[in-house]
């Protein structure tokens, strides 16, 4: 009799142990199925992803509201402080960009003379959106933002981002109030640059490190620290000259780039439409994402033309 | 018997916090503070929101649950999707077996198996994540903001206490 109910109490228990490892077994295939279709088909994750974004977008939104108020109290207190010395500094650069606003002037007359003469086919028009950065994971997976500015605002895959000091990213996804920037930084981050006077072309490469990585140099190429970075505009990803930052260190193997935009916090961004189609193509981007299997080059996102340009670069 | 009903909702709202602490702290730490470099500081607060209740209160924190929320942390950090699901997903399989040799001894304890199982999942984390770029990523940051997550620990433990004994349990 005794020996019959142990037992009775010693199988469910059994079954509830093996019941349990099965769900964790379970789980742990779902993870890595998920892993394999983000790899196989990474469009379709992040068009889920930025919908789920654009839902917690507002409520991070709110969260971050006290957090807001704290750090514009403190930068209020700050300014109160150095007004008279602010005051003073805006005066002397007041000054000093008047006689620049002067050159700039004489040099758009002149510009367009010049232009006239040559019978200048103009840029295509561009399209600016201001937005505020409401997100951001500069964690160690990937270097992205999301800000508060989606399709309804006329946000569109592929748009470049840029603040004050230069190119932020690019428009990876959009969702109808948000979107998500890859920054310069985040490893799938190609862009075509240019780099110091002499504008020797190469291919600058996010890491998810800080500084950025030169590649598809030219071995022969000549370049130093402190050359300026700025896109060559090959590829039509984005316009030439937009800024990058300047050449941090060379060493045998690799050349970084310290970013402008890495000077200060990126609260508020300009997107910019510059009309430029080059790689933001979804079928092509589709059709090439075929190949790229789990197996592929290191770039998942990496754009067609751009991929491409850098295959073909000689290094 | 609206006694009854009200008890059954007052229940069911208490059953939801562990779950809605570690929501809030996961979106607590997507909020842009300044700059790149101060995000890498930040503390992962929510894992150790997972590892407390998961200790302390696996009813309210079953493995389904911490996948869900890997899968929350995923989305919202950019990882690959599946990374911190599947990897909670193992880590919730060894605390539920080491539960009791956690919880019955001192503090100290506690917090080096926390430690433990940040680091581990830190490593398989990083290894997943290589993995799927097929290149080693940078392993620093992840590194970083895991050590940052134990020192922050025994702070952390102190304020999901008090929610525990206020806000779950009531005495």
């Amino acid at each position: 009799m005794t020996d019959i109910s142990r037992l009775d109490h010693r199988v469910p228990a059994a079954c509830r142990t093996l019941a349990q490892w099965l769900l964790y077994v379970g789980l742990v295939l779902a993870a890595v199925m998920l892993m394999i279709l983000g790899r196989a088909n990474g469009q379709v994750m992040e068009r889920m992803r930025i919908q789920v974004v654009d839902v917690l977008a507002p409520i991070i939104d709110m969260m971050s509201l006290p957090v807001d108020a704290v750090v514009v109290a403190a930068q209020t207190i700050r300014a109160w402080t150095a007004l008279a010395e602010d005051n003073a500094a805006l005066r002397h650069d007041r000054d000093r960009l008047l006689g620049w606003k002067d050159v700039a002037l004489r040099l758009e007359a002149e510009n367009a003379q010049l232009r006239q003469l040559l019978h200048f086919v103009a840029d295509p028009q561009t399209r600016t959106v201001g937005a505020r950065v409401v997100a951001d994971n500069g964690g160690a997976f990937a270097r992205s933002l999301i800000v508060a500015a989606g399709r309804h605002h006329g946000v569109g895959k592929g748009h470049a981002v840029l603040n004050g000091a230069g190119l932020v990213g690019r428009i990876a996804a959009v969702a109808p109030r948000s979107a998500q920037v890859l920054l310069v930084s985040d490893l799938n981050f190609r862009v075509p640059v240019a780099i110091g006077p002499a504008r020797i072309r190469a291919i600058l490469a996010g890491d998810n490190s800080d500084e950025p990585r030169i590649t598809h140099l030219d071995p022969d190429a000549f370049v130093e620290v402190g050359d300026r970075v700025v896109t060559s505009g090959d590829g039509e990803a984005f316009p030439d000259d937009l800024p990058i930052g300047t050449i941090a260190s060379i060493d045998n193997r690799t050349i970084r780039v310290r970013l402008f935009t890495d000077a200060s916090p990126i609260e508020h961004v300009r997107i910019v439409d510059f009309g430029l189609q080059g790689i933001i193509d979804e079928a092509r981007e589709a059709l090439s994402a075929a190949p790229a299997g789990p197996s592929g080059p290191a770039a998942p996102a990496a754009s067609p033309p751009v991929a491409a340009m850098a295959g073909s670069a000689s290094r | 018997m609206t006694n009854v009903v009200s008890l059954r909702i007052e229940a069911a709202a208490r059953a939801t916090v562990p779950a809605g602490i570690t929501v809030a702290l996961m979106l607590l730490g997507s909020i842009p503070v300044s700059g790149m470099h101060v995000q890498l500081l930040e503390p992962l607060l929510a894992f150790a929101s997972i590892y407390y209740w998961t200790l302390y209160r696996p009813d309210l924190m079953p493995a389904p649950l911490v996948f869900a929320l890997g899968l929350l942390y995923d989305v919202l950090s950019g990882a690959p999707v599946g990374a911190h699901a599947g990897v909670l997903a193992v880590a919730h399989a060894i605390l539920s077996g080491q539960r009791r040799f956690l919880i019955d001894k001192t503090f100290i304890l506690n917090w080096v198996g926390f430690a433990l199982v940040a680091v581990g999942g830190c490593v398989l984390v990083w290894l997943l994540t290589s993995i799927f770029y097929a290149m080693p990523v940078d392993p620093w940051g992840l590194l970083f903001q895991t050590l940052m997550t134990i020192v922050a620990y025994p702070l952390v433990f102190r304020l999901l206490l008090s929610c525990h004994l206020s806000l779950v349990q009531p005495v």
